[in-house]
């Protein structure tokens, strides 16, 4: 079975929040919109959006890191949201595992919210439904699109190759390799939500050289015999 | 959580119409067993007409809940995975028996249909009555178990919450039925009264036991859990929005430590010490307006602790919502 997912790389987001923004347009123009905002140029701008961007600090001045950390809905295999709707609205498609709502059905009871431990989903405040990524099935199931282009608008969007996109059920995808050999991981674990959306770890590159490895343990020149001869009898005075 | 007052009205006004309920077919069938005078019909009508009334209140204040009201009749759909929808199909069920129940009386539909033995005649109340009291406590569950079920709110997700559904929606229903029968000046006050105290006793455990476990409670999610980062220092700088956004309208309560305490404190008063004490001066000194305030005071302390449920419930999405900027 196939689940379609995300793979995000923290070590090489940036924080450009150009994942964000490609989000909102290209989902605010298409099926799954309007995204509507409140207050956009005002005071206490307010939205709808699928994806944002967080920046947390790790560690104590001065040893601090900074961590980007793109959050949307993580397409669980295990969604605690869907069975707790009472309308059907919120479902998970069979042919690929993304997690929907149907907005012609959903009555905005925003029960599916409090099931989510991620905060994945958002009410609109003029739409009066729940909203949340669609992983932009529209664009995705959208066979008239070149293959470089059927991927979600925030995967094209990103300009370090953050966002990875593929089947994590399929072994050998890309998303399948990246999450194996560089220790991709689940937000939440504890909750067994099973997300579908993985995410790599900051790496720092460090070389580590022990003392050994810089001096040869069995350097001929100290196998040498070096013993200082005072006129007693050696090998020399007899083996020539 | 943020404390909606459609849903603090819902559940309230449910469980003080199904507690009222209750308390009247209680009264019914100790009249049956001759432990009480029998009661003239409609004593019976018009205290199930004040429990449908409040049912009907209750589900008109739900609807002030949902984002698209006009299509709340869709939410009957998923009752085999939904608790909510579950509620959704069990409360106009409790209506119609209510209903039903309160037109055999009032129409004195009390022909016995069959009888048991030699001395219980089963009549279309009798009927009509236990069907509803199943309803009844079927939907004190489902209400209950809408919050209870959703594991990531530990504070929540736990068989007292559907103690304390169930205890403090048949306290203030008896409470009401004493109210009742002290303003049309019917002797059963009393009877009502007793009931009305020891279901409060009984919800006061319950929920001081509640809030004991909540106290000691360990949360499962932390930062670190949150994006994966193992550092015992990890704080957030940023939320990627400057205005806020649902998750910090939905998910947080906004008010002072200290207003939450008063809060608690308030209905940890209001419900429980202060109505009994109303109920026992009115026994002693016959009055007829006391059992009522007892009843209007504990119903206000019962928003009291439906804010505090929902206030006290910290749920995991937070973590990712701490800073602004």
């Amino acid at each position: 079975m196939t689940q379609l997912a995300l793979v995000i790389d923290l070590n090489v987001c940036v924080g450009c929040h150009a994942c964000v923004t490609s989000c909102k347009e290209w989902n605010t123009s298409g099926w799954a919109g309007p995204l509507v905002d409140q207050n956009p140029y005002d005071g206490s701008p307010t939205g709808t959006f699928f994806n944002r961007v967080q920046t947390f600090e790790v560690g104590v001045f001065p040893n601090t890191e900074t961590v980007h950390f793109p959050k949307s809905c993580l397409h669980c295999e295990e969604p605690p949201c869907v069975p707790v709707c009472p309308t059907g609205a919120s479902h998970k498609r069979a042919d690929n595992g993304i997690v929907l709502v149907d907005y012609d059905k959903c009555i905005g009871c925003k029960y599916c919210s409090w099931a989510c431990p991620y905060g994945a989903r958002e009410l609109d405040e003029q739409e009066k439904v729940m909203k949340k990524c669609t992983l932009c099935i529209d664009r995705i199931t959208d066979a008239t699109l070149s293959d470089r282009d059927r991927q979600p608008a925030c995967v094209l969007a990103c300009p370090t190759s953050a966002r990875l996109y593929g089947d994590v059920h399929d072994p050998d995808s890309e998303v399948s390799v990246a999450i194996r050999e560089r220790g991709g991981y689940q937000l939440m674990p504890e909750w067994g939500t099973k997300p579908a959306n993985h995410y790599l770890p900051r790496r720092t590159t460090r070389l580590y050289i022990s003392p050994d490895e810089l001096m040869r343990v069995d350097n001929p020149l100290r196998k040498e015999d070096l013993t200082n001869y005072t006129g007693e009898e050696t090998l020399d005075d007899v083996a020539w | 959580m943020h404390p909606a007052f459609s849903v603090i009205f819902l559940t309230t006004l449910l469980g003080a119409g199904q507690g009222l309920f209750l308390a009247i077919f209680t009264g019914q069938l100790y009249s049956v067993a001759r432990f009480l005078p029998t009661q003239d019909d409609q004593f019976y009508a018009l205290g199930s007409l004040v429990a449908l009334v409040l049912l009907v209140v209750g589900l008109g204040a739900s609807f002030f809940h949902l984002g698209r009201p006009e299509r709340a009749w869709r939410s009957a759909a998923m009752w085999r995975t939904s608790w909510l929808s579950r509620e959704v199909i069990l409360l106009p069920i409790l209506m119609l028996f209510v209903f039903a129940y309160g037109v055999a009386h009032w129409m004195e539909w009390t022909q016995p249909w069959f009888r048991i033995g030699e001395v219980l005649n089963v009549d279309a109340t009798l009927i009509f009555g236990l069907l509803g009291t199943i309803a009844s406590f079927a939907l004190f569950v489902a209400t209950a178990m809408i919050y209870a079920s959703v594991k990531f709110l530990q504070e929540w997700h736990s068989t007292f919450t559907v103690a304390n559904f169930t205890l403090l929606g048949m306290a203030s229903g008896f409470m009401l039925a004493a109210a009742y029968s002290a303003y049309i000046g019917n002797p059963l006050v009393a009877f009502f009264g007793t009931w009305a105290v020891l279901l409060t006793l009984g919800a006061l455990v319950s929920r001081v036991a509640h809030l004991r476990r909540n106290a000691r409670l360990k949360h499962k999610s932390t930062v670190q859990t949150a994006i994966g980062v193992r550092h015992t220092a990890v704080v957030q700088k940023a939320q990627g929005a400057m205005g806020g956004s649902f998750n910090t309208r939905e998910f947080f309560h906004g008010r002072s430590d200290s207003t939450v305490r008063l809060v608690r404190n308030s209905f940890l008063i209001l419900v429980f010490p202060v109505p009994i004490l109303l109920i026992s001066a009115a026994y002693l000194i016959e009055s007829t307006s006391l059992p009522i305030l007892a009843f209007v005071i504990q119903y206000l302390g019962l928003i009291a602790e439906r804010w505090y449920f929902f206030a006290e419930a910290k749920h995991p999405q937070n973590l990712y919502y701490q800073s602004v900027a």
